[in-house]
Formats: C-alpha cells, sequence, structure tokens
C-alpha cells in the first residue's frame, strides 16, 4: 500500500497550478460570466496544452489515456483557480459516454461539451459555448438544443434548459459516467475550500484590528483549524474514490459519493469561515473571494445533492442498495 | 498511489482476525476500572502478550514482533472489529514506551518493558496537577536530590488508571528556581510505595477511572529517571509526538464503531428519517476519512516524513468524529438510548464526552494547528 500522490502527479498538479497562476483567471472568470468567453477559452485551449482536457481520453484519440487519479490531481488546480467553463462535461464525463473522433478534438481543446444528465443533472452548463450538447437518458445518448437560460449563484456558470433532440446513439457507461462527474465535481470543491482557506490565512496575517493582526485572534485561529481538519480529511476520501474509479472497484458509487459529501462539507465551512474572516470586503462582487463562494454553493447541488449522496453511501454501507 | 496491501501484511492481518476470533471472550470483560475487571484485563493482557500480540510493533526482544507502523494499524483495526477488551495497559504501551525507546536505558528497557508487555506491571500516568492541566509546565510537583536518588512531593491529579495501577510517570520540577519548561525531570515511580496516597476520583459512570495521587518525600532511585535530569520537558515531548502514541490514535476503534451504526440503522432506523440518515451516513464517512487519513500518514511516515501538527488535525478530527457517531448511535436507540442496559453505547458516549478535554483539550489543538500547520502568529491566550 502507498497512499500518497506520485511524484509525477504533484509534478503534474504544479505545471497546472504554475500555468495558471500566469494567466488571470479571475479576470477570466469574471469574462465568462458576462458572455466574453474570449479569455476563458485561451484558458481553455492552454490547460489542454498540458493534457488536461485529454487525461481520459484514449491514446487511440490522441488523448493521455489517464486515470481518475489524475483527474482529480488537475481538477483540484481547476477549483483552486475558479476556471470557468464546462470541464466537468468535456474532460471527466464525456470520455465514459462514448469511444469516437469526438473525444479527439476533446483531447486538443477545440471540443467543448455540455451534459445533460437526469435527474441528478438537469440543467446544461455553458451550452452556449459547447458544441457537442448531448443528454443521457437511460442509455440512449441524445443531441439537445439549449432552451431558456436559467441563472445560476454562480454567475461563471451559465445553465440552459434542455430541449432534447435526436438520437446519437448508446452511451458507453452512464453509471460510470455521471460517477466520474460527481468525483471531478469534489475535485473541484475541495480545490476551491483550499484557496479559501490559504485567502483567509493570509488575510488574516496581514488584517489589523485593535492595534495587532486579527489572525492573533484565537477566536480566528479555532475558526482556521477546524476548516484545515475538515479540508485534510476529506481530501483521502477524494484519492480514494479515484482509486476505486480507476479500478472499477464495487465501492465505486460509495466512495465517490463520500468524497462529495465531505468535500462539499467542508468546502462550504471554508466559505463561510473565508467569509467571515474577511468581513465585509468579502461580501462585495470586487473581491475575489466571491468568484469561490458562490461556485462553492454551486457545485454543492450539482451532479448530485448532498442528499443523493448521503443516500448513496447508507444504501451501501447498510446493504440496502438497489 | 494504491490501497492495496501486500502478501505479508495480509497474511499478518488474516492470522491475527483468526487469533481473535478464538480467544476474544464471549462475555465482555468487567470494567478495568473496577478491582474485578482490573484482574481480568490484567489475565488478558497476559493472553495477548502469549500470542506476540500485545505489543505488536515493539522489537521482538521487548515481547513485540517488531511489526510496521502499517501492520500495527491493521492490527488494531482487527482488534476493534473483533470486539476485543480495551487496553488496560495503554498508558504505558502508548505514553511510557515510545519515550523509553527514544530516552531510555538498556538497563531501563529490559527491566521496564517486558513485564509491560504481559500486563504484569500496569502503568498510570500522572500529567495533570491542579494548577497545570492543559498547561503542563505549570506544575509544581517537586523531585529533590537525595541519596542516591530523588525525594517527589506535591500532587498530580487526573491521573488514569491510577487506582489499581502499579507505578506511573510524570514530571517533576528538579529545580526549585526554574520556571515553565526548565528544570524539569521525568520520572517513574511506585504507586505503592512509602509516601504515596492514591485517592480514588469516580469519573461520570461512577467508576474510578482516575485518580489524585498525593506524594509526600517518596524515594525515586536515580535509575528511574527517565533522560536527564533537568531535560524532562523535551522527553516528555518526545511521547506527545510519537506516532505511536495518541496522537495516531488507531481508526479502528471509530470504524468498529461506525460499523455497529450502521448495523444499528439497518435494525431499528426510520427510513423516513432523513436528518438521522444523514448523520448515520456523515458518521461512516467520518471514520472511513479517518482511515484513509492515517493510511496516508502512514505512508508519508514510511517514507521518512514526520508527524508534526497534523496530529493535532488527528485530535480535532477524531474527537469530534466520536462525540457525533456515539450521539447518533443515542439517538438512533429512541428512549432505550439513555439506559445503561444499552451498555456499549452509553459507555462509549460517556468515554467520547472526554475526548475533547484529555491529551490537550480541543482548543490547545486548535491552537497548534493555526499556529504551526498554518502559520498565524502566535498571540496572548
Amino acid at each position: 500500500m502507498r497512499f500518497a500522490l506520485s511524484t509525477e502527479h504533484k509534478d503534474f498538479a504544479a505545471s497546472i497550478g504554475d500555468f495558471l497562476s500566469d494567466v488571470d483567471t479571475a479576470a477570466a472568470a469574471r469574462g465568462w460570466a458576462a458572455g466574453e468567453q474570449g479569455p476563458g477559452l485561451r484558458v481553455w485551449r492552454g490547460l489542454a496544452g498540458i493534457g488536461v482536457t485529454g487525461l481520459l481520453v484514449p491514446e487511440r484519440f490522441d488523448g493521455l489515456g489517464a486515470d481518475a487519479v489524475g483527474l482529480v490531481v488537475a481538477f483540484e488546480r481547476l477549483g483552486y483557480h475558479a476556471v470557468p467553463g464546462p470541464w466537468v462535461d468535456t474532460a471527466a464525463v464525456l470520455p465514459m459516454l462514448l469511444e469516437d473522433e469526438l473525444l479527439a478534438g476533446v483531447a486538443s481543446g477545440e471540443t467543448i461539451a455540455s451534459i445533460a444528465l437526469p435527474p441528478h443533472v438537469p440543467y446544461a452548463l455553458d451550452a452556449d459555448v459547447a458544441e457537442a450538447r448531448i443528454a443521457v437518458a437511460g442509455t440512449r445518448l441524445r443531441a439537445f438544443t439549449p432552451g431558456r437560460p436559467l441563472t445560476s449563484v454562480d454567475p461563471c456558470r451559465r445553465l440552459f434548459e434542455v430541449r432534447e433532440g435526436e438520437v446519437l446513439g448508446t452511451a458507453v457507461d452512464p453509471p460510470l459516467a455521471f460517477d466520474t462527474g460527481v468525483l471531478a465535481t469534489a475535485a473541484q470543491l475541495l480545490g476551491a475550500g483550499q484557496w479559501l482557506l490559504d485567502a483567509a490565512v493570509d488575510y488574516a496575517c496581514r488584517r489589523r484590528q485593535y492595534g495587532r493582526e486579527i489572525g492573533r485572534y484565537q477566536a480566528v485561529k479555532h475558526l482556521l483549524a477546524d476548516v484545515v481538519t475538515r479540508l485534510e480529511l476529506a481530501r483521502p476520501l477524494l484519492h480514494a474514490a479515484a482509486i476505486a474509479v480507476r479500478d472499477g472497484a464495487p465501492s465505486r458509487a460509495r466512495d465517490v459519493s463520500a468524497a462529495k459529501v465531505a468535500a462539499g462539507e467542508a468546502a462550504a465551512l471554508a466559505a463561510r469561515t473565508g467569509l467571515q474572516v474577511h468581513g465585509a470586503i468579502g461580501y462585495t462582487a470586487e473581491h475575489e473571494l466571491g468568484l469561490r463562494l458562490t461556485k462553492v454553493r454551486a457545485l454543492v447541488a450539482a451532479w448530485g445533492t448532498q442528499g443523493l449522496h448521503r443516500r448513496r453511501v447508507l444504501d451501501a454501507v447498510t446493504g440496502t442498495a438497489a | 498511489m494504491d490501497l492495496e496491501l501486500d502478501e505479508q501484511a495480509t497474511r499478518f492481518r488474516e492470522e491475527v482476525r483468526s487469533w481473535l476470533a478464538e480467544n476474544v471472550p464471549r462475555t465482555p470483560l468487567a470494567s478495568f476500572d473496577t478491582a474485578e475487571g482490573f484482574a481480568q484485563h490484567r489475565d488478558w493482557e497476559a493472553r495477548l502478550a502469549e500470542a506476540r500480540l500485545s505489543v505488536v510493533a515493539w522489537p521482538r526482544e521487548f515481547g513485540g514482533r517488531g511489526a510496521s507502523l502499517l501492520e500495527w494499524v491493521l492490527f488494531e483495526e482487527e482488534y476493534y472489529a473483533a470486539g476485543a477488551p480495551g487496553r488496560v495497559s495503554q498508558n504505558g504501551i502508548f505514553m511510557l514506551a515510545p519515550t523509553l525507546f527514544s530516552h531510555g536505558t538498556e538497563e531501563q528497557r529490559l527491566r521496564i518493558l517486558p513485564p509491560m508487555a504481559r500486563g504484569e506491571q500496569v502503568w498510570a500516568q500522572a500529567w495533570s496537577e491542579p494548577e497545570a492541566g492543559s498547561d503542563i509546565a505549570a506544575l509544581r510537583s517537586t523531585a529533590t536530590r537525595t541519596e542516591g536518588g530523588w525525594l517527589l512531593s506535591g500532587q498530580k491529579t487526573w491521573s488514569s488508571r491510577a487506582t489499581f495501577a502499579d507505578r506511573a510517570f510524570g514530571l517533576f520540577r528538579s529545580d526549585p528556581d526554574s520556571e515553565r519548561h526548565r528544570g524539569l525531570t521525568y520520572l517513574m515511580f511506585d504507586l505503592r510505595a512509602e509516601g504515596v496516597r492514591v485517592r480514588p476520583i469516580p469519573q461520570l459512570d461512577g467508576e474510578p477511572g482516575f485518580a489524585e495521587i498525593f506524594l509526600d518525600e517518596v524515594f525515586v532511585p536515580d535509575e528511574d529517571v527517565l533522560g536527564e535530569p533537568g531535560e524532562g520537558w523535551r522527553v516528555a515531548m518526545t511521547t506527545a509526538n510519537n506516532e505511536r502514541g495518541l496522537s495516531l490514535r488507531s481508526p479502528g476503534r471509530f470504524l468498529a464503531a461506525a460499523d455497529r451504526l450502521t448495523g444499528l440503522w439497518r435494525e431499528v432506523g426510520d427510513p423516513a428519517d432523513t436528518a438521522l440518515a444523514s448523520r448515520v451516513a456523515d458518521a461512516w464517512i467520518g471514520a472511513r476519512a479517518y482511515q484513509l487519513y492515517t493510511f496516508g500518514t502512514v505512508t508519508r511516515l514510511r517514507e521518512g516524513g514526520s508527524l508534526g501538527p497534523e496530529s493535532s488535525v488527528n485530535k480535532l478530527f477524531w474527537s469530534r468524529l466520536d462525540l457525533e457517531l456515539h450521539e447518533t448511535a443515542l439517538d438512533l436507540l429512541g428512549p432505550e438510548g439513555e439506559l445503561r442496559a444499552e451498555r456499549r453505547w452509553v459507555d462509549g458516549w460517556l468515554f467520547a464526552l472526554a475526548g475533547p478535554i484529555y491529551g490537550g483539550t480541543d482548543q490547545i489543538q486548535r491552537n497548534t494547528v493555526a499556529e504551526r500547520l498554518l502559520g498565524l502568529p502566535r498571540g496572548e491566550r
């Protein structure tokens, strides 16, 4: 047993992190929210260049043929930097739904997908930017056109109602596609939570009140200690879930659900605490905190609610799964 | 990255599992905080030792079998899963022994560890004092130099197992002019020596799980000083940080409790009670998270890392998990949840209540995490 990320995975995370630190992801996210997707698409193509879009794409379609561990490593970074776009749909879910030339476009960064997977994923994310628009109905794949636009609490998530159209074919593995979407979402949540913690720690070291840094006060310290505890204990669940997805373990559904619940709770606590530590400045749309605050709330509801995932865990551990 | 056990670890786990299946007493032993239960637990420790399962991670010469850290974790998982008795020797095994391995002399190890491993000599910890609880450095009990040894005077309190144990270990101020962390000496003493008076203190369950120890010029020979005189604080810190001590609390206990909890849910849970269902799910998720976190720590330690403030993250997580897990079970039991007849859950809950207090309160742990892990500035308390 070696339950730790490999050097390759750490290097991969670092290279994604370096790239995203160099581009202005906050501006890209704000542009995306305003319907100016140019900067966001440049980030997309840059990440495709380091292999992020092609992670799960088989090598015969010019992908990396990597596995779910690589996926969570990458998606944690995407969540950390609040990268906009239908990443889960395109890089995590689509390669589990079909095996054709479309995936070559995904790997190269040219093809962007938006996927509806009702009942748990009823709305289509960024369907106006995506050219591959696919709804999963049972084992069948249908094309859809974006219907009425919906407004997410996270302005960077442009959601649309789904108008199903022609049948495209049969899905390869819808349950695996769903679980992979859940896994990637959990990774994003954990990354966003980590950013919220880092930002709050940084602010607590600089911001002075009553003549000293607020990070000297126990009341602030204890809030942040609870956040890091939650995040640290959610991460191994995420990694174990990635292993279960990679290995096709019987515990896969249980493990990805446990990861989503824990990452969601940890990120939500990081969000509330981050806002409390920042005070009013964190409540403004001008501060970067808001980009994660609202995203965390949206991602907690996306790809299965906490209630759904807790039920899946409980069903699995009590042997009452359908 | 993987979670698969190698052949050796798998074999070891199988051996432990089958031994426990055959040997764990069918009727639970009486509480080790009663005279009768204490004697039963001593016998159990001896039986474990015969199978070389009382201290698996120790070297062979002291009664162990040189098991790896991972094997120790697996042992503990099996131990709790089998519902085996609590360890009356745990203060000695997890707190004193690691310190002896780091700072003791070969003579001390050979004299003290084998009888500890066999349950012949059961140790109590004597850390706290009435004025020094979380703030151990404020202690006042003294050790005064005398011919061939030291004379101990003062008072210790909240001393777990001291009512029935044989010996105790703790820190004493050996330099009367010293302050705080300086001038302390780590000493071991006989609880039945002349000048020692032990007053049992009943805990919430009514049993004398801890005690006050009054010391009046109790003689301790030089051979029972652990480390150098005056260096007691540094010596004690090893105990606090040792990976096999309480800082790396075995996940076995929580996993076993979580499995019992999900079993209870299956038996008596009302599927319509979604609030309670969520708490059961969260308890299981928490226990699993803690197990995996421990596997990560084991991997890191094996690759040359050390345990630092992460052990405070550990403590914060499990102390809360343990409480939530037991409270969920009691809620699930409904009106029966208040009955002492539900011994396992009620006793477990009473024990879990102490988690955020002992071994460094959760408030102390949060300070440690904030300052040493997150790098926040130190401040007045």
